[in-house]
């Protein structure tokens, strides 16, 4: 699938620093108190393309995704050094606040989260709602726009006021994509996104990165081998918090530079 | 040789088993008397004189405690305006905001505080306000019981609120929300239940604390609204009569303790209901 011309970006020169990125990440560095969870990172991610993160267990992928739209400032002990550029603005600016980032970068967690007070149409609609957004219309537009976008439409068209948690384990999931693309934003970050799900429902959720690959760029951090290279355009293996090797997905399972990516991508490690 | 070892095994078990249960029922027990006596005593005194009409004069037959009923709801609702916010907003700081060293301080100060005898506060709050305004008063009643209900309503509220996953908070936050709106409408909306319950808990708890509003509310035998005159309270009540030489006053005691008893038992009772789907699944 990465093999097919209009879906590998042309901008994507050695090793991976793309012409215009989405998101330039300069020398990043996070750490939790005395631990560097993430060493001296750097990569651009090309705007409308998945890049996937692997990497075994404790290797900072998820630290370094949180970094991405802050999410890991939740935590006290952490901090960052280094710059991220989203689109050309610096979102670790002090003029910045976290709050404008999360608006440009959503994130999808790897445990579906919907809220459980609300009904199917007011999580996908909160994002908007606790940001001010009153008219009806709009919100009503927004709702099936999302849901369409998440593949869920057709399934809860009929009962958008039911409670979100009377949705299948698969169905929240996407919800919780719906409601994540409901404010619009720029990147949409995936932390394991359906390694809690049922291979049919992870299909689902694969299909639909690749459609949403057409309006949104995607970071995605995945266990699962076959997954970043079925889903990814680009893959970066880290390891140990570093990133050791970061190019086309199809560079990386076929022909790694790297002997420690090799060693990862064929399962004789991690 | 295995044979009496066995047995002398399967006696202590049998043993140990019934001494835990005989324990259990000794739990139970106390409950049903205190109902037993209360409905065989004050269970004939109660009717609608009871409710609506004020305590007659010794001698005359009938009467009822209509102020003290009205006047323990008069200090309940004040104790709740005060005691609630300030409970629930602490709890919330505690749970959602401050650091580890400072959160451990205020824990450990409200625990002390949920310690302390009731007669402490009694004291306290009649040196603070009844002294200085020369006189026992309603306000000073519902500002003790709040004070009551404050440590009590604050850590419930902690506990129920460190009960939401932190996945709803970082769901609504990565969604830019900001963070206050995201504690008003998604965590505390997550766990109103349980703040309900701890709030009527804390209610029922101070429903039926006496020794405080004999230093601070004081009693009284005729109907009063005002918060600056002494009011009649259901405990105080209850005690004034008890101590009485009178039988007449005798039963109207004990009705007045079947009475709150039966107030209290509804607060749980309605706690049980509430909580009641709190264990199903959430997700």
């Amino acid at each position: 699938m990465p093999d097919s011309p209009n879906q590998m970006p042309n901008a994507a020169p050695e090793p991976g620093f793309a012409n215009s990125p989405a998101l330039a990440v300069r020398n990043l560095s996070v750490f939790f108190g005395k631990n560097a969870a993430v060493k001296n990172v750097s990569l651009d991610i090309a705007a409308r393309t998945v890049t996937a993160i692997i990497g075994p267990s404790g290797c900072g992928k998820s630290t370094f995704l949180r970094a991405i739209n802050r999410m890991h400032e939740l935590n006290p002990e952490a901090r960052m050094e280094g710059e991220i550029k989203l689109f050309g603005d610096d979102i670790y600016s002090r003029a910045v606040e976290s709050v404008t980032v999360r608006r440009r970068i959503g994130m999808v967690f790897q445990k579906s989260n919907p809220f459980p007070t609300m009904s199917i149409v007011e999580n996908v609609t909160v994002g908007l709602r606790l940001n001010g957004m009153r008219d009806r219309k709009t919100l009503a537009a927004r709702t099936e726009q999302s849901l369409r976008m998440a593949a869920l439409w057709d399934e809860v068209k009929d009962r958008l006021h039911a409670p979100a948690v009377s949705l299948s384990g698969g169905q929240q999931q996407r919800l919780c994509i719906a409601r994540a693309l409901a404010v619009h934003p720029e990147v949409l970050l995936m932390d394991e996104p359906a390694s809690a799900l049922d291979p049919l429902a992870t299909a689902k959720i694969e299909d639909l990165i690749l459609d949403l690959k057409k309006n949104y760029t995607i970071v995605i951090v995945t266990h699962n081998m076959q997954q970043a290279a079925r889903a990814s355009d680009f893959t970066a293996f880290f390891y140990l918090g570093e990133l050791v090797e970061f190019g086309p997905t199809t560079k990386i399972f076929t022909n790694p530079a790297q002997k420690r990516t090799e060693d990862y991508v064929t399962g004789r490690f991690g | 040789m295995t044979a009496p070892n066995h047995r002398w095994r399967k006696f202590k078990n049998g043993f140990m088993q019934t001494l835990t249960f005989v324990c259990a029922i000794l739990v139970v027990v106390p409950l049903v008397l205190v109902f037993y006596h209360l409905v065989r005593e004050g269970f004939t005194s109660i009717n609608w004189a009871f409710f609506t009409q004020l305590q007659k004069p010794v001698g005359e037959p009938g009467g009822g405690m209509a102020n003290a009923i009205a006047g323990t709801f008069i200090l309940l609702a004040q104790a709740a305006a005060y005691g609630v916010p300030i409970g629930v907003l602490g709890g919330v700081f505690l749970s959602e905001y401050g650091g580890t060293k400072l959160n451990w301080w205020i824990r450990f100060a409200a625990d002390i505080l949920n310690g302390v005898p009731s007669i402490t506060w009694g004291i306290v709050v009649w040196a603070l306000m009844v002294v200085p305004m020369h006189g026992f008063s309603a306000l000073a009643g519902g500002v003790v019981l709040g004070m009551m209900m404050i440590p009590l309503v604050m850590r419930t509220t902690e506990e129920v609120l460190q009960l939401v996953p932190a996945g709803y908070r970082e769901a609504a936050l990565a969604l830019g929300i900001a963070k206050w709106k995201t504690i008003v409408q998604i965590v505390i909306r997550t766990a109103l239940k349980g703040i309900v319950t701890g709030v009527l808990l804390a209610l029922a708890r101070v429903a039926g604390e006496t020794a405080p509003l004999l230093f601070t509310a004081l009693g009284n035998q005729n109907w009063t609204h005002k918060l600056t005159e002494p009011i009649a309270a259901m405990p105080l009540q209850i005690f004034a009569y008890a101590i009485s030489p009178y039988d007449d006053w005798h039963r109207q005691a004990w009705a007045g303790a079947l009475v709150l008893l039966l107030f209290v038992l509804c607060i749980n009772i309605s706690v049980r209901f509430l909580t009641r789907d709190r264990f199903q699944p959430k997700i």
